[in-house]
């Protein structure tokens, strides 16, 4: 008898194991807890965010300030964040939206990224938040790269611009100055070669990293529209200025101006070479900056040794030296069937609103929303680059986030082959061209 | 319990909480991704039936072919590595001084996940500042590859601590099938007079063939499926010279989000594999069972 009891007893745990491991794929939806948006019941917002506790701790803070102080103002709303890892978050995102069950809010990216979850009608407009004042907040044109056909589909948090950063002691002791063209800069190039120092860091093993070499120079030799244009199939790829920007990478690449085994590493490690210094140059986002001054982790020696300056004219070019690479990082969606819209857009007004006014300050993020540089306390190089950004004439969005998926995995190949020298300008240019003209 | 185990629906009962895992874990993915590859499908939106277009460009697509040659070429390169493995087994499990102690260093480096043995080897092949391109100019040779940004060398550097990473496995399963002949099989060939390599090629190498089988489908199929160290270390690059079927599945599903076709790539690679190890099961089948 006792047998006969663990014995059952044993299948009925197994079954129990089974479930749950079997289980666990489906048992976290998020509109289980979403309750209808009546006035005055409790409602619950789901919010998806990737900045955990453990590696964006002031980001994270900033965001649950930012939900305590909502939640004291709209006393019926709570709201339940989930916190995933970048790659992580990417892939859950996917998996909830295949199963149409995406958060309340969520993070996205601009562009190519968003384009599929607008097309499966799973991210809600959000122009009706923008208006109202909201809109003249934003720094002009970073709104509209999350639109599609007009309509905007999230709201940008971040702004990033690239400029070059270099270590002002190495200049110095080579007597350098900033290059103001990109003659100087190949001066600058050369006169660091001979002597044994590698002139720019760069892990190309990423592919976005060199890209931005080559958007810089297209920029600067076609103009600022001919690569947009090239991409979005109003011009061409065999443009005559991106072809010869593609060969000015290969120039560099043949003075040795790039560290050694560049394909092969990545951004980090050879942003590692920039601030052990054993490189002068590195081309990179605005979000280093915190690395580069207020972060404490780094030694203030050589904090104080950086600069950036702005990537030089090219003559003869159609470029201006104050058009930028860059573009808004992650942004803020509504879901298409959260069942507290109005709510979740409210609070996404609210999150950026707030956002804006601390990110700079509490986590040196550079918000998409207008800083005033005047009434803020930030480090010299902040307050430099805010100025910079207000003064820009142009962003343009990184390349590989403006070209649809497909396209963009083809052109980050692309520049990998090109700065390796394994593909000649011209058929760099052409291969662009039919990836682009059969993916349009 | 005998009376138990013939009772048909107990049997049902036992078997079936592992039969669902395998069921949602295992064959069910199979299957549908047997159907997605049939799809044009972002991951996101709404599928579309395009029957056998995918196969159509799968047949067509260089890149894909380039990636099957790097998978065959790793198996090839596990293959022959189990003859170094079987040679350092045959010398461990004679009594050698040291036997226990170099079995035990052998065997860490399969401890050690993935991604740690990817950072170390990333750290040793580092063009400036990695152990082996130091040692290199140390020795006076004066521009030492790119290791892993070279595509002429990127796919052959990742081989070798691929193969490293797999060396205990094997020898352990080579040394425990060697220690498992009976000691009277040795002691009679060796009143006959057998030398030691007669011992191990007349003696030792047939009784075992069987573990060797094993282990030759083992390594064929682990080479075809490989992914980890390549995805961490160069992720298929510079510009795909070090593809291989599985990265280039991820890369097509995950990067280019067409997971239509990166059901195609990875059914593709389910067939090859199944087809490979029927193919060697096939070419090494023996008629003897071996019996003690």
């Amino acid at each position: 008898m006792l047998k006969k009891k663990a014995h059952s007893w044993l299948i009925g745990m197994m079954f129990v194991l089974a479930l749950a491991v079997t289980g666990c794929s489906s048992s976290s939806s998020s509109n289980e807890n979403g309750a209808s948006p009546e006035d005055g019941k409790k409602v619950t917002l789901t919010f998806m965010h990737l900045w955990p506790a453990g590696s964006s701790k002031q980001h994270y803070m900033i965001v649950n300030d930012i939900i305590k102080e909502f939640e004291k103002e709209n006393p019926n709303v709570t709201v339940k964040t989930e916190i995933l890892e970048n790659e992580q978050y990417k892939n859950k995102l996917k998996v909830l939206a295949a199963s149409n069950e995406l958060p309340d809010v969520g993070m996205t990216w601009a562009a190519g990224f968003l384009e599929p979850y607008v097309k499966g009608n799973l991210f809600a407009p959000l122009d009706d938040v923008l208006d109202g004042g909201l809109k003249d907040q934003f720094v002009s044109g970073t709104t509209e790269a999350y639109a599609v056909d007009n309509k905007t589909y999230a709201l940008p948090l971040e702004l990033n611009i690239t400029p070059v950063y270099y270590n002002k002691e190495i200049f110095a002791k080579y007597h350098l100055e900033v290059p103001k063209t990109y003659e100087e800069f190949k001066h600058v190039v050369q006169t660091l070669v001979k002597n044994g120092v590698a002139p720019i860091a760069l892990g190309n093993k990423d592919r976005w990293t060199g890209s931005m070499w080559y958007m810089y120079l297209a920029d600067r030799i076609g103009g600022a529209d001919t690569l947009k244009n090239a991409i979005n199939g109003s011009g061409t790829f065999e443009d005559p200025g991106l072809i010869k920007a593609a060969e000015e990478v290969q120039n560099l690449v043949k003075m040795k101006a790039f560290i050694k085994g560049f394909n092969g590493l990545s951004n980090d490690e050879a942003k590692a070479e920039f601030t052990n210094e054993k490189a002068a140059m590195y081309l990179m986002g605005t979000w280093d900056l915190p690395q580069f001054t207020t972060n404490e982790d780094v030694p203030k020696e050589f904090r104080d040794k950086v600069g950036f300056f702005k990537f030089p004219v090219v003559e003869g070019g159609k470029g201006n030296v104050d058009s930028w690479v860059g573009g808004p990082g992650v942004g803020l969606f509504v879901a298409q069937n959260s069942k507290a819209k109005e709510e979740a857009k409210k609070f996404v007004r609210f999150f950026v609103e707030k956002w804006g006014e601390q990110s700079v300050t509490k986590a040196g993020v550079i918000p998409a929303t207008k800083v005033n540089t005047a009434n803020v306390d930030l480090p010299q190089m902040y307050i430099d680059v805010l100025n910079e950004l207000n003064k820009a004439s142009n962003i343009t969005l990184f390349a590989d986030v403006q070209m649809n998926p497909e396209a963009a995995q083809t052109h980050l190949n692309l520049i990998q082959s090109l700065f390796g020298e394994e593909v000649t300008p011209k058929d760099f240019a052409k291969q662009h061209q039919e990836v682009l003209s059969k993916t349009q | 319990m005998n009376k138990m185990m013939s009772d048909k629906k107990v049997i049902a009962l036992y078997i079936l909480p592992s039969l669902l895992l395998l069921l949602t874990l295992v064959y069910i993915p199979i299957v549908m991704t047997g159907y997605y590859s049939f799809m044009k499908w972002d991951g996101i939106g709404r599928m579309e039936f395009i029957a056998l277009d995918n196969y159509k460009e799968l047949l067509k697509d260089k890149m894909f072919w380039k990636s099957v040659y790097h998978s065959f070429l790793l198996a090839v390169f596990s293959v022959i590595s189990l003859a170094g493995y079987l040679a350092v087994s045959l010398v461990l499990s004679g009594k050698i001084k040291g036997a226990h102690l170099l079995r035990k260093i052998y065997l860490i480096p399969m401890l050690l996940s993935s991604v740690a043995i990817a950072q170390l080897w990333l750290r040793i092949y580092h063009p400036s500042n990695g152990m082996l391109n130091h040692f290199l100019l140390f020795l006076g040779i004066d521009d030492p590859p790119n290791w892993l940004a070279d595509p002429s060398i990127a796919l052959y550097s990742i081989f070798v601590p691929i193969i490293w990473q797999y060396a205990g496995f094997y020898i352990l399963i080579y040394y425990a099938a060697l220690k498992s002949i009976p000691a009277s099989i040795m002691e009679a060939a060796i009143i006959d007079g057998a030398n030691p390599w007669q011992l191990a090629y007349k003696i030792k190498l047939p009784l075992i063939a069987g573990v060797v089988k094993v282990t030759i489908v083992l390594a064929v199929v682990g080479s075809l499926k490989y992914f980890d160290l390549i995805y961490v270390m160069t992720g298929g690059g510079p510009n795909g010279a070090s593809e291989v079927i599985a990265s280039y599945m991820y890369q097509k599903a995950f990067r280019s989000f067409n997971f239509g076709y990166g059901s195609t790539v990875a059914f593709s690679l389910l067939l090859i594999c199944v087809l490979v190890t029927w193919l060697i099961r096939k070419l090494t089948r023996s008629n003897e069972e071996i019996q003690y």
